[in-house]
């Protein structure tokens, strides 16, 4: 145990080294540069005209889904790993229960590609519309506040 | 005392050697990958790129990190201040950290870690932090509008990346980046009887892979036929709008790390690491690391041609490419590799 665990210490301090490269590079410009802050300057940006309102507005729920949808992949990927590692051990029983599963996740994935399809939209699907459409969709509750 | 000494002060420092000698190397090929990167792009539009500091522009990157330091810094009345200035140092400590694990000659790794390939797979994750926080923090419309448009191309860009790798790791079954590289010493070229050479490594046997891998890589890095992130145009910078001085230049140097890094990953996993073309003797003479170099350069070269020849895509179809063709071909592709791998019996 301690063997294995001795092997991450080279990574331990080698992401301390690069924090204190960040920190490094973070720091410089507040130390050395000229500093003339005034309230245009430090205004959040705008195009034309003053910056108005908050930015933490209402948002697609689509990056939700999108989001959702990364998180189900992403675990099945990772499940796949010590799977693919081990592959030339475990015979034809490991693989058969992977295909399984995969094949109950493919079955999710349809199901999902084609309630998509229904809904006239796709993962993140939202600047092929204008906003104007959106707005006459009746299901424009479907955002949600941060 | 001695005994102090010699099991953990001498190891610790040896380590730190390492880790800085290979982050000054690393940082100081980023400048020149940088200034390579604009010169490409600057010959396809037949213009003549940077070419005033130093021979041939060379010093360009250094004049430019010069310039960034001596910037005034800016960090807006309405945003989060902290998170603020945490998203850049996120960004490009992650970035830099998963070159721990990257092989770069035989025996020649930070860290020879039995999962080197899942600490990559778990770091390049945690990445699109930086962008989610820079973007909310900012507390700007285009800055937040611009970090949800980065975040979901990032996230369906790793799925594919994530299932590519497998379909690499059945046909080697370790999660150590070192093996990946050694079971590719024989593959297809030498079940037909030639020697061993690039028509060995994975490249070549899982070729609809490395396509869908390269392309993820640009998605994922953000790079351009898929920079709807920066996309000028439309959201002006993206999740970097309020950002200047250094901390752009760390989400700049960030985003540059993780190119090269998915050129080295692109390299261990497809195109042999350190391996010679062809093993014969006068080319094994030359270092592991010369060769591993080359093979980044080259990728580094597609990379910035595709920059400067591809359009930009429209979003939905980023988004259409990313979950609709890459996920189900390369879910596809895991379920034909493993069959095929159990049929012939055949690993590494």
């Amino acid at each position: 145990m301690a063997e294995v665990l001795s092997s991450y210490i080279p990574i331990v301090i080698f992401i301390a080294i690069c924090l204190v490269i960040g920190l490094a590079l973070m720091v410089a410009p507040f130390a050395l540069a000229f500093k003339a802050p005034d309230a245009e300057k430090l205004s959040a940006y705008e195009c034309g005209f003053n910056a108005f309102d908050d930015a933490r507005m209402k948002f697609d729920i689509r990056f939700y889904l999108v989001a959702i949808l990364f998180i189900i992949f992403d675990l099945e990927v990772a499940f796949l790993f010590p799977w693919a590692a081990s592959f030339g051990d475990i015979g034809w029983f490991g693989f058969w229960s992977m295909m399984v599963f995969l094949g109950v996740l493919t079955i999710g994935f349809i199901y999902e590609w084609k309630k998509e399809h229904s809904n006239g939209s796709e993962p993140g699907q939202n600047s092929g519309r204008t906003g104007a459409e959106r707005r006459d969709r009746p299901d424009n509750e479907q955002t949600c506040r941060r | 005392m001695d005994s102090f000494l010699s099991t953990y002060l001498w190891p610790a420092l040896i380590m730190i050697g390492q880790s800085l000698l290979l982050l000054v190397l690393l940082l100081i090929g980023i400048a020149f990958i940088l200034l390579a990167d604009r010169k490409i792009w600057a010959a396809v539009q037949m213009r003549r790129g940077p070419n005033v500091v130093g021979p041939f522009g060379l010093l360009q990157s250094f004049a430019d990190l010069l310039k960034f330091v001596l910037k005034e810094p800016i960090i807006p009345a309405s945003a989060d201040k902290v998170v603020f200035l945490l998203a850049p140092l996120i960004s490009v400590t992650l970035a830099l950290a998963t070159w721990a694990v990257i092989p770069v000659a035989d025996g020649w790794v930070i860290a020879n870690i039995n999962i080197g390939i899942l600490y990559i797979f778990a770091i390049s994750s945690l990445e699109v932090y930086g962008v989610i926080m820079g973007g909310w923090a900012s507390n700007s419309k285009y800055a937040f509008l611009g970090s949800l448009r980065s975040a979901a191309q990032m996230v369906s860009y790793e799925v594919s990346i994530g299932l590519v790798i497998v379909t690499v790791l059945l046909t080697v079954g370790s999660l150590n980046l070192s093996d990946i590289v050694f079971a590719q010493q024989t593959g297809l070229g030498t079940m037909l009887g030639l020697p061993n050479s690039f028509l060995d490594w994975n490249w070549l046997a899982l070729f609809p892979m490395f396509i869908v891998f390269f392309i993820s890589a640009l998605a994922e890095t953000n790079r351009p036929p898929f920079d709807l992130p920066e996309a000028e145009s439309e959201l002006v910078a993206g999740f970097m709008v309020e950002y200047g001085s250094t901390p752009y230049m760390m989400f700049m140097l960030g985003e540059y790390a993780a190119i090269v890094l998915m050129c080295a990953l692109t390299t261990t996993l497809f195109l042999g690491g350190w391996l010679p073309i062809i093993d014969v003797a006068v080319l094994n003479w030359i270092p592991g690391v010369i060769w591993f170099l080359i093979k980044v350069c080259l990728c580094f070269f597609m990379f910035a041609m595709v920059k400067a020849f591809v359009p930009r895509y429209r979003y939905d179809q980023l988004m259409r490419l990313g979950w609709k063709v890459f996920l189900p071909l390369s879910l596809a592709m895991v379920v034909i590799v493993a069959f095929v791998v159990k049929l012939t019996g055949w690993v590494g």
